[in-house]
C-alpha cells in the first residue's frame, strides 16, 4: 500500500463517517461541525491530488466561509441546546431505500466501465497558469464563465440584502 | 358625364356624426351633440337636394329614360367567380326621390327633437341613434343589390329597435322595442330565404342585372313548381314577406302600434315616413322581377288592399292619438302596396308603380307632419288619449293649422297633396282591378272620418282640465311643422309621371275626374259625420258604438290579432316545442357536460393529493424517477 | 495512474458522498440541514471534476476550473438560501420544511 493510497482511505474514511453524522445528527450545530469536517477532509483530497490553490480555496471558502455562515444562520433561528426530532421511520426507509439504490446502481455502473488512465504529470499547478487561464479568451481560457460568475455572485449578494432585510412595515 | 362621386358622402356622414356623438355623448353638453347631429344630417339634405336636381334635370337621359348609375361601386365580399357582394351607391329615379324624402325628414325629425327632447336624460344617446338609422336608412335606399340592401335592412331594424326602447326604464317601452324587433326579425327571415333563393336561381345580388330588361330572373327558376307556384314566384314572395314585416302589413302589423312608446319624433321618422316604407320601396325596387311573376303581385295586392282596410275599421275606434296615426299610417301603406299590386310595366300601365311612389312622397309629408303635431300636443297637455283632450286650438295656434292642412292632405281634399296622389292610386285600381277599388272608396271615407275624428276631439269640443295652461310650443318644434305643412300643400304639384315611373319613361296623365270627384265628395261625407259626431262633446259617438256592439269591441281590440299570436306562441309555441327543445338542451346537451364536469372534479379530488407542498415528497419521488431511468436505460433498454 | 489511487476508488467515495446528500436531503426537517446536505452532494461533484482532471486527463485544468467555479456557485447559493430561510423564519418563527406547503393545490 503506498503511501497515497494509504492517506487517501484515510480521508475517505474521515469523508463518509463525518458525512453520515452530518445527516444524521440531532444537534444541528454539531452536525455543522460535522460538515467542517468533511469539507476539510476533502481539501485534504486534493492537496493528496496536488491541486495547492484549489485545496487552499476550499479551506477558506468553503470551510471557513460557508460554514461560517450556516453556523450563523443556525444560531440565529435555533437554540444550541435544542435537539432535532428523529423524522418518521417510513420516511427515513423510503429515503434510505432510494439513497442506497441509487449508489449501487452508480458504483456497480463505475465499476463496469474502463478508464483510460494517463501517466500522472507530478509537476505542480503554478497559480500563474490559473491566472492566465482564468483571464485568457482563447481556447482553454475562462474569461467568459468567470465574468458571467462575477455578476451571478453581484446579483446574489444584493438578493440576499433585499431578502433578507426587514420590510418597513 | 356629371360626376356623381360624392354621394358615397350622403351616407358616410350621418355615419361618422354617429360614431363620434356615440363616442363623445357625454363629454359634450347635451345640446352640442344635438347640433352636431342636425348640422350633419342638414349637410346629408343639401347633398341630396342637390343630387336630385342634377339627376332630374342636368343629367342627360337615355332613349328618353332616366339612367340607373352607379355612382360608387366597390366588391367587398368576392363569394365566386360570378357571385360577389358589393358596396355602393345606386341612382336611379326611385332612390333619388327616397334621398329627398329620408333625408328631409330626418333633417326636420332632428330640428324638431332639439326642442322636444330638450332635458331627456339620453339625449346625446338619442341624437347618436338617430344619426345610426339615417345612416342606415340612406344605404338601404341606394344599395346597388339586394345584399347590400339586406344588410341595411338589419341595421334599420336594430336602430329602429334602440330608440323604441329608448325610455329604457319603461316596462312597455322594453316589452314594445322586443315586439318589434322580434317581429320584423321574423320577417326578415323570409327575406333572407328569398334573397338566397333568388341569388342562387340567377346567380346575381345586383339590381341593374336583375331588374334589367333581359333579366336572368325572367328565365330561370321557372321550371320548378311547388304548390302550383314556380320557384321565383316563393323567391318574390318570401322577399315580400320581409317587406311586409318592415311595412307593417297584415298578419305582422303588430309590431308598429306598440312601436308608438318611442319618442314622438322617432314615430315620425321611423314610424310614419322612412322605415314603414322600406317594404314599399323593396317592393317597387324589385317591380320589373314581381310583375314578370303575377301571382306574387296578386298577393302584394291583396295584402295591401286588406291591412289598409283592416287599419282604417281600428283607427276609427282607438283613443290614442299616436295609435290612431299609426293605424293610419298602416293603412296608407296598405294603399301603397296595392297600388303596387295592380301596376302594369311600362308606360300609362305603370299609373300604379307611378301612384304608389308619388303616395309614398306626398305621405311622408304629412304623416311626419301629423306626428310631429302630435307631439306637440302631447308635449303642451302630457297625455296621449284624446278623451283628456279638447279645445286646443286657441292654445296652440301654429300646431292647429298645420295640424289641418296633414287632415286635409289625407283625406284627399284638393288641392293638397295627399289628394293628387290618392287619386292616382284610385284610377290604377280601377283599372286593373273592381273590387279593390271599391275597397279603397271605403277606405278614403273612413280615413277622412278617423282624421276629423282625431282633429276634432283634439282641437275642438269642451276645454278640459290640464294641469297646467297648454302652450305652443318652441320654435324648433313648429319652424319644422311650418316646412312640412308647406310641403303637405304643395307636393302634390310635382310631376311625378315626369320623373318616377316604372320604366323611367315619362307618360302623360290627366286627373280621371269622374274618379276623383266620388273620392272626394266620400271624403267629405266622413269629414261630414265626424263633424256631428264629435265637433260638439254628444252622446251620439257613444250610441253609435253601442249600436256597433260586437263589431266596435273586436274593432277597438284590434281584432285580437295580438291575443291570437299570444296564443300560438305561449300555448302551441312554448307548450309543444320549446318546452321539449328546453328539457333536451338542460338533461342532455348540459347533462352530458355535466358529467364531464363532475368526472373531471372527482378525479382532480383523487389526485390532488399528489400536490402536497411537501418539499420532501417532491424530491423523492423526482430521485426515485431518475433512479428508475437510469435503471431503465442502463440495464433493461439496452438494445 | 495516480500513485496507485485508482479513478474509481475517488468516484465510489463520491457516489457513496452524494447519495448520503440525497438521504439527508430527503429525511431532514430543518431547512439549514437541509442546505448543509446540498453543501455534501456539491462537494462530491468538486471531488469527481478534480480527479477526472488529475487521472484521466491531466493536460490542461478544465475539472479545476469547473471545481471553482462550483465553489463560487456553492457560495452564492449558500448566502441567497440563508437570505431566505431568515426570511421564512421571520414570518413563520420555524425552518421546518414541513410546514411550508401554503402554496399546495
Amino acid at each position: 500500500m503506498t503511501n497515497n493510497q494509504f492517506m487517501f482511505l484515510v480521508f475517505s474514511v474521515v469523508i463518509v463517517v463525518f458525512s453520515l453524522l452530518t445527516v444524521t445528527s440531532r444537534r444541528i450545530l454539531r452536525a455543522a461541525t460535522f460538515l467542517l469536517f468533511v469539507l476539510v477532509s476533502t481539501s485534504g483530497l486534493y492537496f493528496l491530488l496536488r491541486f495547492n490553490f484549489l485545496a487552499a480555496i476550499q479551506l477558506t471558502l468553503y470551510a471557513g466561509g460557508i460554514v461560517v455562515l450556516i453556523i450563523f444562520s443556525i444560531l440565529l433561528t435555533s437554540h444550541i441546546s435544542e435537539k432535532l426530532a428523529v423524522p418518521p421511520v417510513t420516511k427515513r426507509i423510503y429515503a434510505a431505500i432510494a439513497a442506497i439504490a441509487g449508489a449501487v446502481l452508480c458504483i456497480l455502473t463505475i465499476l463496469q466501465t474502463q478508464f483510460v488512465q494517463k501517466t500522472l504529470d507530478p509537476a505542480r499547478v503554478h497559480i500563474r497558469t490559473i491566472g492566465e487561464g482564468m483571464l485568457s479568451t482563447g481556447k482553454y481560457g475562462y474569461a467568459l464563465p468567470f465574468e458571467v460568475i462575477s455578476v451571478l455572485l453581484l446579483a446574489a449578494m444584493i438578493g440576499s440584502i433585499i431578502l433578507a432585510k426587514k420590510r418597513k412595515d | 358625364m356629371i360626376d356623381f362621386s360624392y354621394t358615397i358622402w350622403i351616407l358616410l356622414i350621418p355615419l361618422i356624426v354617429f360614431v363620434v356623438t356615440g363616442l363623445t355623448g357625454n363629454r359634450f353638453k347635451p345640446i352640442v351633440t344635438g347640433i352636431i347631429g342636425t348640422a350633419g344630417l342638414g349637410i346629408v339634405f343639401l347633398l341630396s337636394v342637390i343630387t336630385a336636381y342634377k339627376f332630374f334635370f342636368v343629367l342627360d337621359k337615355v332613349d328618353g329614360a332616366f339612367q340607373r348609375l352607379l355612382a360608387f361601386n366597390y366588391t367587398w365580399l368576392n363569394l365566386t367567380d360570378k357571385l360577389h357582394i358589393n358596396i355602393g351607391v345606386l341612382l336611379d329615379p326611385i332612390s333619388v326621390m327616397m334621398l329627398i324624402v329620408i333625408s328631409t325628414v330626418s333633417f326636420m325629425v332632428h330640428i324638431y327633437s332639439l326642442g322636444y327632447m330638450k332635458g331627456e336624460k339620453g339625449f346625446a344617446r338619442f341624437f347618436s341613434i338617430l344619426s345610426l338609422f339615417s345612416f342606415s336608412m340612406l344605404g338601404l335606399v341606394i344599395a346597388t343589390n339586394i345584399f347590400q340592401m339586406y344588410i341595411f335592412w338589419e341595421l334599420v331594424g336594430v336602430s329602429s329597435f334602440l330608440l323604441i326602447g329608448f325610455y329604457y326604464e319603461k316596462d312597455s317601452a322594453v316589452a314594445a322595442s322586443k315586439k318589434a324587433f322580434i317581429v320584423t326579425r321574423f320577417a326578415d327571415l323570409g327575406f333572407l330565404i328569398g334573397i338566397l333563393v333568388l341569388s342562387y336561381t340567377t346567380g346575381t345580388f345586383d339590381f341593374i342585372t336583375l331588374t334589367g330588361p333581359n333579366s336572368p330572373a325572367f328565365t330561370s327558376g321557372q321550371g320548378i313548381m311547388f304548390l302550383g307556384m314556380s320557384t321565383m314566384t316563393w323567391s318574390m314572395l318570401f322577399i315580400f314577406m320581409g317587406g311586409a314585416g318592415k311595412s307593417a302589413m297584415f298578419p305582422l302589423h303588430i309590431w308598429l302600434p306598440d312601436a308608438m312608446e318611442g319618442p314622438t319624433p322617432v314615430s315620425a321618422l321611423i314610424h310614419a315616413a322612412t322605415m314603414v316604407v322600406a317594404g314599399v320601396y323593396l317592393v317597387a325596387r324589385m317591380f320589373p322581377i314581381f310583375h314578370h311573376e303575377q301571382s306574387a303581385l296578386e298577393i302584394v295586392a291583396w295584402v295591401g288592399g286588406f291591412t289598409s282596410l283592416f287599419a282604417a275599421v281600428i283607427a276609427c275606434t282607438q283613443y290614442d292619438i299616436k295609435r290612431v296615426l299609426a293605424y293610419s299610417t298602416m293603412s296608407q301603406i296598405g294603399l301603397m302596396m296595392l297600388a303596387l299590386g295592380v301596376s302594369g310595366y311600362g308606360g300609362e300601365d305603370g299609373l300604379g308603380y307611378m301612384a304608389s311612389m308619388f303616395h309614398l312622397f306626398t305621405h311622408a309629408f304629412f304623416k311626419a307632419l301629423l306626428f310631429l303635431g302630435a307631439g306637440a300636443i302631447i308635449h303642451a297637455v302630457h297625455s296621449n288619449y284624446m278623451h283628456e283632450m279638447g279645445g286646443l286650438r286657441k292654445h296652440l295656434p301654429i300646431t292647429h293649422a298645420t295640424f289641418l292642412i296633414a287632415c286635409l292632405a289625407i283625406s284627399g281634399i284638393p288641392p293638397f297633396a295627399g289628394f293628387f296622389s290618392k287619386d292616382e292610386i284610385l284610377v290604377a285600381a280601377f283599372h286593373h282591378n273592381k273590387a279593390l277599388f271599391a275597397m279603397e272608396y271605403l277606405v278614403a271615407g273612413m280615413t277622412a272620418f278617423y282624421m276629423f275624428r282625431l282633429y276634432f276631439n283634439v282641437f275642438w269640443g269642451k276645454e278640459q282640465h290640464y294641469h297646467h295652461t297648454p302652450h305652443e310650443a318652441p320654435l324648433t318644434m313648429t319652424l319644422p311643422l311650418i316646412i312640412l305643412a308647406i310641403g303637405s300643400t304643395f307636393a302634390g304639384f310635382i310631376p311625378f309621371t315626369k320623373l318616377v315611373t316604372s320604366d323611367s319613361l315619362p307618360f302623360e296623365n290627366n286627373t280621371e275626374w269622374g274618379i276623383a270627384i266620388p273620392s272626394i265628395l266620400i271624403a267629405l261625407v266622413g269629414i261630414g259625420i265626424a263633424t256631428m259626431l264629435y265637433m260638439k262633446k254628444s252622446d251620439t259617438s257613444k250610441k253609435v258604438s253601442i249600436a256597433l256592439g260586437g263589431f266596435y269591441t273586436a274593432a277597438f281590440n284590434k281584432f285580437y290579432i295580438d291575443q291570437v299570436y299570444l296564443f300560438i306562441t305561449k300555448k302551441i309555441l312554448f307548450n309543444y316545442v320549446s318546452r321539449p327543445v328546453a328539457w333536451f338542451d338542460r338533461h342532455i346537451v348540459d347533462g352530458t357536460m355535466n358529467q364531464i364536469a363532475f368526472v373531471t372534479n372527482v378525479a382532480s379530488d383523487k389526485i390532488k393529493g399528489f400536490q402536497s407542498g411537501q418539499l420532501q415528497q417532491y424530491a423523492l419521488a423526482f430521485v426515485s424517477g431518475v433512479i428508475g431511468l437510469a435503471l431503465l436505460f442502463t440495464y433493461l433498454w439496452t438494445n | 495512474m495516480f500513485e496507485g489511487v485508482p479513478v474509481h476508488w475517488f468516484l465510489v467515495l463520491a457516489t457513496t458522498m452524494f447519495f448520503i446528500g440525497i438521504y439527508g436531503f430527503l429525511v431532514r426537517k430543518n431547512l439549514i440541514t437541509m442546505l448543509m446536505s446540498l453543501e455534501l452532494i456539491l462537494n462530491s461533484v468538486c471531488i469527481n471534476f478534480v480527479a477526472f482532471n488529475k487521472i484521466l486527463f491531466p493536460e490542461h485544468l478544465e475539472g479545476m476550473f469547473f471545481t471553482l467555479f462550483i465553489i463560487a456557485v456553492a457560495a452564492a447559493e449558500a448566502s441567497v438560501a440563508i437570505a431566505i430561510i431568515i426570511n421564512i423564519y421571520r414570518r413563520l418563527v420555524n425552518i421546518d420544511v414541513e410546514k411550508m406547503n401554503e402554496m399546495k393545490y
